[in-house]
């Protein structure tokens, strides 16, 4: 009997120790973010006047995808998305608390409002419109073809019968070339390196992957050149609040038409994407005031 | 050195950026280590009691941890409870609580099994000589699980420092999220950086992991 009551007064005690842990959570938390329990209320959302009020507007962005959000040697976000996030801050004329995010959970921290804006490369698509709301377009996605300067593909009819057209497995090229060209020879690779060693040994005509893939590729590599910069359906990249944030949502496409005036995203492209895409593709990529040249 | 890319680790902070993340991997792994020692005790104790129903219950908790990813619950705790309640839990206190909730039941579990593993006829002959369950316990039962425990604990403990890689996942910027930063941003320049600094990497978790299974090699001869 006397056996049991002290493991009644050890299981009262893990309760305890458990329910006290808990609480302890709980007031930490409610104690550090002040600014997301207002607007936990509306819906998990922080809306303009509440961002402003708090004085930092949260932007994730990817802190290991150079050249679009990384984070330099001395510990500072950089690159193409982070530039225009720096360019929110001021706008909104609050400080930008930059948080890490992975491509998995991008829609997640959305939802949840641990996010007021996400800038991480985000391509528009139908699925995810549906979970947040996109803002106007800052810069254009599609496929593109590289191939070699003794013999450029400019067009998919130039390939012959037997030209065979590098694809990593599992990439929109592929999905784009087997669904919209299905007579054109695929040679499947697994990872970017074994597509990169075949078409140096000249397995296949040309390489189809994502336009910046390729384009980043012709210039670190002489000797080949993009002959079609732009295939298929034009993706576009835009920042995302979300679902319902519209006072955000507003300021942020007033804002993105406002720069175009001033051709902020070009200054931007030649702040950041210069070195790893180059002077020709600038109007390829980059998209002004919220306007897609198709 | 130089085909390594190792050189990178040494422009601007990155070393300090690098340690800084290791410091979050150890800070979260060894608050979740220490609380799951502690309530495992408990829970492994409790386990092995007379009342089904505790019994079920523990069981239960066990077979969730096992059969949840650490990953979703990650997910659950810092994105979840946002959703159903409203909390604003921290990403460091989701890990932690994550970390815990899993430490304590593995714990648990093992410190279940040490328990049963010592002969009934240790608890008799105690129990012959008088003492109360209290002292049962303190002086004859738990000395001699504790020092079974050790080498099936560690083994947990050094996966939990391993696993604490995926706080990534909750925005947190522990030491392999650094070391990708840092890959990345060189990507261009040092295109083989990848390898030096995962070498790097594997370095640091040795230099955490190597020192508890020393203590615990020590320990186990000590109380031998």
């Amino acid at each position: 009997m006397k056996f049991s009551t002290w493991k009644r007064i050890t299981a009262v005690a893990l309760a305890l120790a458990l329910t006290f842990a808990l609480a302890a959570c709980g007031k930490g938390d409610s104690g550090a973010a002040p600014a997301g329990d207002a607007g936990s209320d509306a819906a998990g959302f922080r809306t303009l006047d509440e961002i402003k009020a708090s004085g930092t507007v949260n932007i994730g962005v990817f802190s290991d995808k150079s050249p679009f959000g990384y984070v330099d040697e001395n510990g500072d976000y950089q690159g193409y998305d982070v530039y225009f996030a720096q360019r929110i801050g001021e706008d909104l004329g609050v400080e930008v608390n930059y948080v890490s995010t992975e491509a998995a959970n991008r829609i997640e921290y959305l939802q949840t409002g641990k996010v007021d804006i996400i800038l991480a490369n985000f391509t528009v698509t139908e699925e995810r419109a549906q979970e947040v709301d996109f803002a106007l377009p800052y810069m254009n996605v599609a496929l593109g073809v590289v191939s070699p300067d003794e013999r450029v593909i400019t067009s998919l009819d130039e390939l012959g019968a037997d030209d065979e057209v590098i694809v990593i497995s599992g990439t929109t090229a592929e999905t784009y070339l087997e669904k919209n060209n299905p007579e054109i020879k695929l040679q499947k690779y697994d990872a970017y390196a074994e597509a990169k060693t075949a078409l140096e040994n000249g397995n296949g005509a040309a390489w189809a992957n994502d336009n910046t893939e390729v384009i980043a590729f012709a210039i670190e590599n002489p000797g080949y050149t993009v002959g079609i910069p732009s295939l298929g359906s034009a993706d576009t990249i835009a920042p995302a609040v979300t679902k319902g944030n519209d006072t955000l949502l507003n300021w942020l496409n007033d804002e993105i038409m406002a720069l175009g005036a001033e051709n902020f995203f070009h200054t931007d492209y030649e702040a950041t994407l210069l070195d790893t895409y180059g002077a020709d593709y600038e109007d390829t990529l980059v998209v002004e005031g919220g306007v897609t040249a198709g | 050195m130089q085909s390594l890319g190792i050189d990178v680790l040494f422009k601007g902070r990155n070393l300090l950026r690098l340690l800084g993340g290791l410091w979050v991997a150890v800070r979260i792994s060894l608050i979740s280590v220490a609380l799951s020692i502690v309530l495992g005790l408990l829970i492994g104790v409790l386990m092995t009691g007379k009342s089904p129903v505790l019994r079920g219950v523990f069981r239960l908790y066990l077979e969730t941890v096992r059969i949840l990813p650490q990953m979703v619950l990650l997910f659950i705790v810092y994105f979840g409870t946002t959703r159903l309640f409203g909390w604003n839990l921290s990403a460091e206190v989701s890990a932690v609580f994550v970390f815990t909730f899993w430490g304590a039941a593995e714990m648990g579990d093992l410190v279940r099994g040490a328990i049963l593993s010592i002969p009934s006829i240790q608890r008799e002959s105690a129990q012959a000589l008088g003492m109360t369950p209290r002292q049962v316990y303190g002086y004859v039962i738990l000395p001699q699980t504790v020092r079974r425990l050790i080498p099936l604990s560690i083994n947990l403990i050094t996966r939990m420092i391993k696993t604490t890689s995926l706080v990534m996942m909750i925005g947190m910027v522990e030491v392999l999220k650094v070391a990708q930063q840092i890959i990345e941003a060189n990507r261009r320049t040092s295109p083989n950086a990848a390898f030096g600094l995962f070498a790097v990497v594997f370095l640091l978790y040795f230099a955490i992991c190597w020192p508890i299974s020393r203590l615990a090699g020590y320990l186990e001869k000590r109380w031998a």
